[in-house]
């Protein structure tokens, strides 16, 4: 049997620095945790007892063949899962502190808090790509101070400005599938969110908008938590400090199968099912 | 021997032979046609149309396997059954337009569109007066009838796309059931509940509520139909940045169909326009101008078309023709504004 690896293994040297940054990690605060969350689409239980912390300021990727439930593990830690028809929910999400599906709690204020990004780029058609940076301001109601220091800072930070800078009044269907991506996460960032969600933002770009992307992401974990979906394990061992392996087995609803610092989980893997997945064994 | 040197087209060049078959089949046929019915049962113009199409029929298709660009039979009919189709429908469309265009033209006068009929009595020549009431009366009630029916439609469009609440079944059946109301009861129901009362006397009100309730199962239909292209990652964006469902809908879902939402009210509007029998119960008509659309009859153009043709003099008639190509244009005029009206939204 084959063993090549589908992708380039990082150099002894690598694996240690990527451990020593780990143990700082690991000490760093807990932005946000999932306990024993439980997802049932009607009566079909689709993900079970996912136990899972996400540090501040560091990047966690969530890795697994398709249909194992990321993305709808993803929707349940901002109130997105229960927009979708027959939703249920079982455990608690912790942010700040307390359970954002106790009783009373106001959803669009969770959204607030955690932003999210699409897979596919979704710009709003009927606006201009200043209008679609300010439109999260617009959309729940906050003042809106400066404009065009809100729209320069949220650009910046999302790498787009100087591409944009002459044509915020230009209608956003004009850029690039990679530019209406990072468009897309200017809009989030406007919205100042601890935590932000990202749902595949990369599949359906080019190798070098990913690139700018996940640029991108290295700088906001300076400021934020971000948890991203990937299907791609190169792209999570570049950008991601600590990765969670989803497997859903035949019939079976889908668990996180293990979860730790990245490098270690990809060179180092406990269960020889994460073993055989990151190595393109399967999936 | 150069071998770049020539430029041709060779998607232009027309094979001989198939020239040849094509001329046969296509020209060969009317004579063969005309032999048949000059020497047969069949007589006159009709009847050579009908053995010409047939004849064609037959050939076309046994070109077509057995000529030099062979297709399969069902293939050649197909082509000549759907040409057949196409044409029979122009000649419907044209048999329609060509005698309005002929004898409203024939007899328009620019003044008719701003002169009332009150100084026509029976036959009177058409330099005299003309249908500017049943003009402004026709704006007027299909107007308001627009401005009750678009927002009700939207919003129930919205609750069945959006808010799909328990009544989501109900609301679908409703709209679909009321698309089949025959337009003289909604002028009867109009008449009864407001006329017959004695709440409103016969007024442009009364016949645009009538109308509304014509009009509002197809914008509600269509709203609906160009709700469901929205797609969902917008809403999902659109919540996802913190905006309640009502600002989601009101900042990205409906900007989003702005075009679409057009449609559904010129659909709407053509629905109505041409409306006789309700406007005969509700705004019953009037020879002189009512800029009141709250209180007195009012006259609208296909009921002054109505009323023109039934007094049957040679003048009436024709000014019942001026009427029908003046709705005629009027009715054009709408569609092409909402095609450039839509067009430019989809460019934005």
């Amino acid at each position: 049997m084959d063993n090549v690896s589908a992708y380039e293994v990082p150099t002894t040297e690598a694996v240690v620095t990527g451990r020593e940054e780990v143990t700082r990690m690991e000490s760093a605060p807990i932005a946000m945790e999932a306990r024993n969350v439980n997802v049932w689409f009607n009566d079909h239980h689709v993900l079970q007892n996912v136990n899972l912390e996400f540090p501040q300021n560091s990047v966690t990727a969530l890795i697994g063949p398709s249909g194992c439930g990321k993305s709808t593990f993803i929707r349940t830690l901002n109130r997105m899962h229960e927009l979708l028809p027959g939703a249920k929910l079982g455990g608690e999400v912790i942010l700040d502190g307390s359970d954002i599906y106790t009783p009373g709690v106001d959803p669009v204020g969770i959204r607030l808090k955690v932003g999210m990004v699409f897979q596919k780029p979704n710009p709003f058609p009927s606006m201009s790509i200043g209008e679609n940076v300010i439109s999260g301001l617009r959309l729940s109601r906050k003042k809106i101070s400066n404009k065009s220091d809100v729209m320069e800072e949220a650009l910046t930070k999302a790498g787009l400005w100087k591409e944009v800078k002459d044509r915020l009044n230009v209608s956003a269907g004009s850029l690039s599938g990679g530019q209406q991506q990072r468009l897309c996460i200017a809009r989030s960032l406007v919205l100042h969110p601890e935590i932000l969600l990202m749902d595949e933002p990369c599949s359906a770009l080019d190798p070098g908008s990913t690139r700018k992307i996940e640029e991108t992401m290295m700088e906001l974990k300076e400021s934020m938590t971000i948890i991203i979906v990937t299907h791609n394990m190169q792209q999570a061992l570049r950008v991601s400090d600590h990765t969670a392996f989803f497997l859903a087995e035949d019939g079976k609803p889908g668990e996180v199968v293990e979860s730790g610092p990245t490098v270690e989980l990809f060179h180092n893997p406990r269960d020889s099912r994460t073993d055989d997945y990151v190595h393109g064994r399967f999936g | 021997m150069s071998i770049a040197a020539k430029t041709h087209k060779p998607w232009r060049s027309i094979d001989k032979t198939v020239l040849m078959q094509q001329l046969i089949v296509h020209l060969g046929t009317p004579f063969l046609a005309m032999f048949i019915t000059i020497n047969t049962g069949f007589s006159g113009y009709s009847g050579f149309l009908v053995v010409w199409f047939f004849l064609h029929l037959v050939t076309a298709s046994l070109l077509g396997k057995f000529g030099k660009r062979k297709r399969a039979v069902s293939d050649s009919l197909f082509e000549v059954l759907s040409t057949a189709a196409v044409i029979a429908f122009l000649l419907f469309v044209i048999s329609v337009l060509e005698p309005v265009f002929q004898l409203g033209l024939e007899n328009f006068q620019v003044h008719h569109l701003f002169e009332d009929a009150k100084d026509t009595g029976v036959d009177t020549s058409l330099d005299i007066g003309g249908l500017g009431h049943a003009l402004l009366g026709t704006l007027m009630t299909v107007g308001l009838a627009t401005l009750f029916s678009l927002p009700i439609g939207i919003l129930a469009a919205l609750y069945v796309t959006e808010v799909r609440g328990v009544l989501t079944p109900f609301v679908r059946f409703f709209v679909q059931a009321m698309s089949g109301v025959p337009s003289i009861i909604a002028g009867l129901f109009a008449y009864a509940v407001l006329i017959a009362s004695g709440i409103l006397t016969y007024s442009g009100f009364v016949a645009a509520i009538a109308l509304s309730i014509l009009m509002l199962p197809t914008v509600a239909r269509t709203a609906e139909e160009v709700l469901k292209l929205v797609p969902d990652d917008l809403r999902s964006a659109a919540l996802a940045l913190g905006g309640t469902q009502w600002r989601a809908v009101r900042m990205v879902v409906l900007p989003a169909a702005r075009s679409g939402l057009v449609t559904a009210a010129i659909l709407g509007i053509a629905r109505v326009i041409g409306e006789t029998a309700p406007l005969l119960l509700t705004a019953f008509g009037n020879r002189e101008y009512n800029l009141n659309p709250l209180e007195g009859p009012i006259a609208t153009l296909p009921t002054y078309i109505f009323q023109q043709f039934l007094l049957g003099t040679e003048n009436d008639v024709r000014r019942a023709w001026v009427a029908a190509f003046v709705l005629l244009v009027l009715v054009g005029i709408v569609f092409s504004l909402a095609r450039v009206v839509s067009s430019r939204f989809k460019q934005a």
